[in-house]
Order: C-alpha cells, then structure tokens, then sequence
C-alpha cells in the first residue's frame, strides 16, 4: 500500500523541516492521505480506541504515581489518601481502574475482529503476532497494577499467579524465589511491580509503534478479505477513517464514562478494600475479569503442571494461528460453515469466562446430581470449563486446519467497490445493494 | 600485517588509482590469505574478542538478574522463636515466618489418632504421621502455612478429614497436614525447628 509520497510542504518553515526531518511527512503519508479499503465497518474502529487506551493509561498511571508509594507498608494506605485526599484522586484512580477493563474490553473485541475477517492470514502474520505480543504485555501489566494497592485480593492474586511459575519442575523454585525477591510475595515483590508496572506500557507503545508499520506496508484488511485492486476500492484516511474512529471513540467513552462516574466499583472486588494480610486468604479469590478465561482453564486440568500448560497454550495457539488456518478465503463472510465455528468459539469464550468466576465445585444446573468422573460431578462448573476448554484448542488445532481443506466457500466479489454485483448476500435483483451493512 | 600481499598490492598506488587488474591482484592475494596459515591468528583473535565481549556481558547482565534474587536482609529474618505455653490444646495459631503463614497446632490424642490410624489410607504424597513432628511431641505438629497446590492459606479444622481445608480450590488436608483431596500435590510443608526447650522452638 506504501506507494509515492503526496506531501508537499508549504515555502518556509515546513520545507525546511521536511528536507532535515521530514515528520510531517511521515504523519500525512501514514494519517492524512493514506488509502483505507473503502468499505470499513465499525468493527475496525477498535485499533484507534485502543492507542486513546494506552493514552489514557499512561497519563492517569504517571500522575498517580505522583501520590502512590510502593511500600507493603504504605502501598494500601497511600491508595485510600489518593482516594480521599488528593485533589480529584478518585477520579485518577478510578479512570485507571476502569481504563484497564475498558482496554481489554477493546482488545478483546479488535482480536475476534481479526479471527473473523482472516486478518492474521498472509501477508498479515507478522502484524497478528506483534498484536499477540502487545495483548501479552498488556496482561503482564493489568496484573502487576492489580497487585499494587496491596489489597487482599492484589495481594492473594499474586501469591497464586506467581506460584504458577513455581509448578514448572526442578527450576520452578528458585525462579519463583527470584521473581518474589523472597520466600513469598512481600515488599520486594511489591516494588519490582511497580518498576515493571510503570516500564511495560512504554515498552507496549514501542511495539504498538511496530504493529503499525506492519499495518501500513502490508496495508488493512477489510470485510470482504480480499485487497484493494485500484483506486475505487480505497479511499483517504482523512476524512473518512479519522471521522468514523473519532465517531467510534466518542461513543466509547461515553461507555466509559457510565463506568467511571455512575459504577465505578461494579468491576472491582469488595476484598480489595481490605489490607493485604499474608495469613488469611479471602474464601472466593478471583482475577479481574479479563483473565478469567484462562483462570477456568488453569483449573479445568487436573494437574498442576499441565494446567499451567494449557492455560499458556491458550495464547500460544494464537501465534501459530497464521499456520493453523488453510483455508484460502481470508473473511468467514464467504466461509458460512467457519462462521459458525467462530460463533461458538466466542460463546465457548464467554462461558469460560463465567466458568472462572465461579467455584469449580458449584453445580450448573442447581440441585441436580448426576454422576462424577475425576473426582468431580458432572453438573459442576469444573466440567463445564473442561468442555469449553476442549473447544477452545479444538477451533485452533483441528477446526481450522481441516475446514479450509474441507468446506466449499462462496464466491467472493471481484474487487471491493464491487460487491453488489457478486456479493452472495446481496439482495434480490432490482434492490439497492448495501454492501457496508453487510458485517 | 605489515608485508602481506593485500598491503602490498595496495600501498604503491594508492586507492584511488587502483586499475581493473589492481583490484584482481588484491582480491586474489585476500583469497590467499585466508586460505594460508594466517588465518588461525586471525580466527584467534576473532574468537578471543568475541569470548571477553560474551564474558563482559555475562558479568554485566548477571548483577542485573541477581539483584532480583532476596536480598541479605529478607535472607537473615529467616529464623523465629516461640513460646508454645500460649496454644491450648486443640488449637493453632499462625505466625508469620520469611513473610509466609506457619501454622503451629497443639493437636488432640483423638486428631493424632486419626493421623496415625490414616497412615495405612491411601495417601497421594505418602508419609507416617511420627515422621511429621518430632519424637514424642506428638502434639505439636508446625507446617508451612501455605497451600502447596498455589499458596493459599487453608483454614484449620475444614475440610471432611478434620484438618485444613483451602478455600482457593478446594485441596483437603488431614489432621497430619497430608493432602488427602483436590489439585495440591504435596503434603503441606514441615520446615526445619528444633526444640530449645520444652515450651520454646525455633523455627529456620
Ligand atoms: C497498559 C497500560 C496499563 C494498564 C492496563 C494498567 C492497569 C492497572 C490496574 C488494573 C491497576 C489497579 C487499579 C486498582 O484497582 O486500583 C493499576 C494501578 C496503578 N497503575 Fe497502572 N496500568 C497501565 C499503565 C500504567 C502506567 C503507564 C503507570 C505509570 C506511569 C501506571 C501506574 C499505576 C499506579 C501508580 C497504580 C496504583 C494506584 C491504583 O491502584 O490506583 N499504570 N494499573
Ligand atoms: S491454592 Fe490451595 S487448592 Fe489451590
């Protein structure tokens, strides 16, 4: 998509830049005239709102980090002063609270957005993997900010999530001592986390930085999968992709704002608001909510070891993807057969979700017994996470593989700018074509 | 080098007057070189370089990884005493040891009945409760207080065998602190301690 550069500077300051460092430049090319397939949906609204995310982060993480101390001592205390104290401190804490689910909110939705329109085919694997590599650091950072207000379920949180590491045999021990900076999680722990805390999304923005300029040499996918053939298929960035994210992003925050000011809570835990106390465990300890997915795998696998594998199999599988997948067709929107694989996987997904949240003993179906297998009924939330789980590497490792081989897909349209004429969804003879509700 | 080919070919003429066969006489004598016996000094030093560059970095980075590892003074608080006339029979209390739970329990004749009787059970990490304390202080049993499945802290008296039971995913512990239930796959941990006297241990 990187063709020749229209950018012409006006006499004076501006052609003096660009002939010794030609930025604006690089930002019109990249931002202003950039072609974008013309027939975006909303769907690809996602990657704007997510840099606004990081934004956000970083600009409400640096100005807490003005109040916050990372102390065992101190940590909980200097979170409730920040709370009630600080001038507008409930509102910094609670925009980086909130900002953290609504980030995942976003990147959860960007990510199935590229499943379903093929997006990490070729030429698009190394820009699918540094997006991997970007959802990684988000998560390892979500969860050291969790830890720091030293609250009990930060606090138990770690201790079970670092003790995940210590499940990997013979070097298991000495790595978790290592990573705790001690014999349990305690202030050395705390501190190293904050560092980490404060480094990771600046080390998110660098690859956010790689994760576009493999966007723009490779160029966007869209919709129907299939690339831009001429001028008629694309159209400027600005004003069209720029008013449609702002647009996206405005409705977002509104979103987001309903969170902040009305539920600020809703996504947190109650026990968050006790201190920290290494000698008593809360009885229900859960990850936020974005991890529960993978918190229902790690528990659906009997053994320690391999559920610690399945859990980090969960996003390994994610890497392979690019390979796993052989079907020719880049969007599910000509694959009807992929299409209802993919709406399992999201509602495997979600139940995953309520699996982790849930005691792996409780029972699905309330008051029914049936029969246990491996020590567990199978009306329990266990069983259900086991089923899910079973899908979930399924879609990846047998589902994608074999259905591009196997399935016939519909036809796709010749070029973009020309689905009305070929587009299997359009309507009958005679009606207006309206290619850009088609999702 | 002083006197090998590629010096000479290039010095008389310099490199800006070099000629079509110039270039072929110094690349021939390049071809030369390396296939003589120089080559080892040069691999040498090659080699040599690139071992005190690797060995310079090994020392730079491991300050920088060791740094993690716990430092002196989390090291020396590794060690607790403690009066055991406070704990009534049939009671436990926990104190906090290198920042984790130790659960000291002052158990019953009928809670170390059971853990001796439950030595012939099927056990997952097997050991005899007379193992598990020390000799004839049946009593006292001292383990780690952390759950060995991924470091919850059980509750004492839970579970259907009388002994802990953790709340995180549901492993169950005997009266001798062995798991008899769930995901943790070992006995909950006894620490090094000594008897000082008969009332005081110390305990790491
Ligand atoms: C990828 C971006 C980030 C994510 C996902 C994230 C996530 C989080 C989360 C989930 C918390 C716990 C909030 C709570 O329950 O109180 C937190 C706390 C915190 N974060 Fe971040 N954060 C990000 C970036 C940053 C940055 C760049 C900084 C500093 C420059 C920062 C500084 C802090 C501080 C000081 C706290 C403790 C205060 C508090 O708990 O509210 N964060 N973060
Ligand atoms: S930590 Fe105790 S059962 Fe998992």
């Amino acid at each position: 998509m990187s063709g020749h550069s229209t950018y012409e500077p006006k006499p004076g300051f501006s052609r003096w830049l660009d002939q010794r460092l030609p930025i604006t430049r690089l930002v019109w090319d990249s931002f202003v005239d950039y072609p974008t397939p013309r027939n975006l949906n909303y769907w690809y609204t996602f990657g704007g709102i997510l840099s606004l995310c990081l934004g956000i982060q970083i600009v409400s993480g640096i100005v807490l980090s003005m109040h916050y101390t990372a102390s065992a001592g101190e940590a909980f205390a200097s979170v409730e002063h920040i709370m009630r104290d600080v001038n507008y401190g409930w509102l910094l804490r609670y925009t980086h609270a909130n900002g953290a689910s609504m980030f995942f909110i976003a990147v959860y939705l960007h990510m199935f957005r590229g499943l379903y329109y093929g997006s990490y085919k070729p030429p698009r694997e190394v820009l699918w993997i540094l997006g991997c590599v970007i959802y990684l650091l988000m998560m390892a950072t979500a969860f050291m900010g969790y830890v720091l207000p030293w609250g009990q379920m930060s606090f138990h949180g770690a201790v079970v999530i670092t003790n995940i590491i210590g499940a990997i045999p013979v070097v298991g021990g000495p790595i978790l001592t290592w990573l705790q900076g001690g014999f349990a999680v305690d202030n050395a722990t705390l501190n190293r986390f904050f560092s980490l805390h404060y480094l990771l999304p600046f080390m998110i923005a660098g690859v956010v930085v790689l994760h576009v300029w493999a966007l723009h040499v490779v160029g966007q996918n869209n919709p129907t999968g299939i690339d831009p053939k001429s001028k008629a298929d694309t159209l400027p960035f600005t004003p069209y992709a720029t008013v449609k994210d702002g647009f996206a992003m405005s409705v977002f925050l509104i979103l987001f704002a309903v969170f902040v000011f009305y539920m600020p809570n809703a996504l947190g835990h109650a026990d968050n608001y006790i201190e920290a106390n290494p000698l008593v465990t809360p009885a229900h300890i859960v990850p936020e909510w974005y991890f529960l997915p993978f918190y229902a795998i790690l528990r659906a696998v009997p053994d320690k070891v391999m559920g610690v594998v399945a859990m980090f199999g969960a996003i390994g599988v994610l890497f392979a993807l690019p390979w796993l997948d052989t079907s020719k067709v880049r969007s599910m929107r000509y694959r009807p057969m992929a299409k209802l694989y993919f709406v399992i996987l999201v509602v495997a997904c979600i139940i995953l979700g309520f699996c982790g949240a849930k005691l792996p003993d409780d029972q699905v179906i309330p008051g029914l017994e049936t029969f246990k297998i491996l020590e567990s009924d199978l009306n329990s939330f266990v069983w259900l996470s086991r089923l899910a789980t079973l899908y979930y590497f399924a879609y990846f490792l047998v589902v994608m593989p074999l259905l591009g081989l196997l399935e016939t897909p519909l036809e796709t349209p010749e070029t973009i700018a020309s689905p009305a004429l070929s587009h299997p969804a359009a309507m009958p003879a005679g009606a207006m074509a309206a290619p850009e509700k088609k999702g | 080098m002083v006197g090998s080919p590629v010096f000479l070919a290039g010095t008389p003429s310099g490199p800006g007057s070099f000629a079509k066969g110039d270039l072929k006489v110094a690349e021939s004598a390049v071809h030369s070189t390396t296939a003589g016996d120089d080559p080892s000094r040069r691999d040498f030093i090659h080699i040599a370089a690139l071992a005190a560059a690797a060995g310079a970095g090994a020392t730079i980075v491991w300050p920088l990884i060791d740094q993690m590892n716990p430092s002196a003074d989390t090291v020396a608080l590794a060690s607790v005493e403690y009066d055991l006339t406070k704990i009534e029979s049939g009671q436990q209390v926990t104190i906090n040891w290198r920042g984790k739970p130790l659960f000291i329990r002052n158990r019953t004749q009928a809670q170390i009945d059971a853990a001796v009787r439950d030595d012939a059970a099927v056990l997952k990490d097997p050991q005899a409760d007379a193992l598990r304390h020390k000799e004839g202080k049946a009593q006292w049993l001292i383990l780690v207080g952390s759950c060995t499945h991924l470091g919850c802290v059980p509750t004492v008296g839970g579970g259907e065998y009388g002994g802990w039971f953790c709340p995180c995913h549901g492993s169950t512990y005997d009266t001798s602190g062995r798991i008899r239930k769930g995901p943790a796959p070992t006995n909950l941990v006894v620490p090094d301690y000594a008897f000082l006297s008969d009332t005081k241990v110390k305990i790491g």
